[in-house]
């Protein structure tokens, strides 16, 4: 069984800066990615809130200049998911696609994964017009209306975003109010391509002969009357659930399943931290991530100073 | 590090369909920061399944036509072929396992 000085497990912001950290203190430090490196930020085009970036910063550019910095460290990747952890006298046992690994300390910064809607045909339709990316996806529904699904800051950045490719953008959201922050409310509210279409929610998503989106089943929540709404591409964006799956009975986690941390990022058991969007209390900004990460990074050198070396 | 090579709208046939091995096929395009991230999960599978699988790349941006035709409505996707017909499809970023599980069911 290899052993190892620090587990990272997620490679979005926070275990990105916790990795920088680790492996810049010389320890040896392993973070595993189950998707792709970068988090959500990979999944958003340009970062104007991270401090020290005037002109705003590519998401993507910017996870892969962390992973580098990282990594120029010492920092190792392992593209794969950690299954279970389990403690052994002085060390955390890592089950992993590739068999088991021993760290003195480890880092859970797994992130959120997106919330779906719960809806028939939205799991089989997924590529085939249901997205939950629309950084990625819009470009290809040009000229086309399409639905966007929520009301918060994602759903109304990426309703905005679709606008440069869809010829008409619904943005469907359960209350009669949206939640996104007032600029972006602004914005939206104002384009003439986007119409918000309030206390609605989706009950289905169709699809045509040819195997692709072709409506939504609408449900008015006041009036409970229903309707369908002919689109080409459903972009979901009703918030994230913390993935913390692998600290459920090692940690008290609370009832949206984030573990609770003190402010240095322990969860109370020995050597083991949760830091970012796993956490109760998270801010869920890119620079509170980044942080996150720092303080449990710098908490877990301690650790293993003070109790381990 | 193998770096899979470009197909086109052009050369998909030759590239892809008339390909005695399986293939997968990374559609991805420029401003697709998802696509960035995946690739070098791709690059890890193409040493791994050096020989028994091909891989190439398709910018969807360029070659609207292949992607088109199947259907891709979301990047980044991978096609796997076996045989010139699509047997697998993997949609957004999954773990390497889950790639790789296609891609040896595309060989059995």
């Amino acid at each position: 069984m290899s052993e190892i000085d620090i587990a990272i497990i997620g490679g979005g912001p926070t275990g990105l800066a916790a990795g920088l950290y680790a492996a810049r203190a010389r320890r040896r430090t392993v973070l595993w990615e189950r998707g792709v490196l970068g988090g959500q930020i990979a999944l958003t085009s340009l970062v104007e809130n991270y401090p020290g970036f005037a002109d705003g910063v590519l998401g993507p550019d910017l996870a892969i200049d962390m992973q580098r910095q990282a990594e120029s460290f010492g920092m190792e990747t392992v593209y794969g998911g950690v299954d279970r952890l389990r403690r052994e006298p002085g060390y955390w046992v890592l089950a992993t696609s590739e068999g088991e690994v021993r760290a003195r300390a480890v880092i859970v910064a797994a992130g959120a994964d997106p919330v779906k809607l719960g809806v028939p045909g939205e799991e089989a339709l997924t590529g085939r017009g249901v997205s939950y990316c629309a950084t990625c996806d819009a470009a290809f529904f040009g000229g086309e209306v399409v639905a966007v699904v929520g009301g918060g800051d994602a759903a109304v950045e990426e309703a905005l975003f679709t606008t440069r490719y869809a010829r008409h953008v619904y943005l469907i959201h359960r209350r009669d109010r949206l939640r996104a922050s007032a600029v972006l409310q602004q914005r939206a509210l104002a384009h003439e391509r986007i119409e918000p279409l309030w206390d609605t929610v989706v009950e289905e998503v169709a699809a045509g002969p040819d195997g692709q989106v072709a409506s939504l089943a609408l449900r008015h929540v006041a009036s409970g009357s229903r309707r369908d709404l002919p689109v080409a591409g459903v972009f979901i964006f009703i918030g994230h659930r913390p993935s913390t799956e692998l600290l459920r009975g090692l940690v008290p986690l609370d009832g949206g399943g984030h573990a609770y941390v003190n402010l240095w990022m322990e969860t109370g058991q020995p050597g083991l931290f949760a830091a970012g969007e796993v956490r109760v209390d998270s801010a869920r900004q890119l620079a509170t991530a980044a942080g996150d990460g720092v303080t449990a990074a710098v908490r877990a050198e301690h650790y293993l100073q003070q109790y381990v070396d | 590090m193998s770096h899979p090579a470009d197909t086109t709208d052009d050369t998909f046939d030759q590239d892809v369909v008339k390909s005695d091995l399986p293939v997968m096929v990374d559609f991805w395009a420029p401003w697709c920061g998802p696509c960035r991230m995946v690739a070098p999960i791709v690059e890890e599978l193409a040493d791994e399944y050096e020989g028994r699988v091909k891989f190439v790349k398709l910018n969807t941006d360029e070659n609207p036509r292949i992607a088109g035709q199947y259907g891709i409505r979301s990047i980044p996707t991978l096609l796997v072929f076996k045989g010139g017909q699509p047997v697998g499809q993997i949609v957004g970023f999954r773990p390497k396992s889950d790639l790789a599980k296609h891609l040896e069911a595309a060989l059995v």
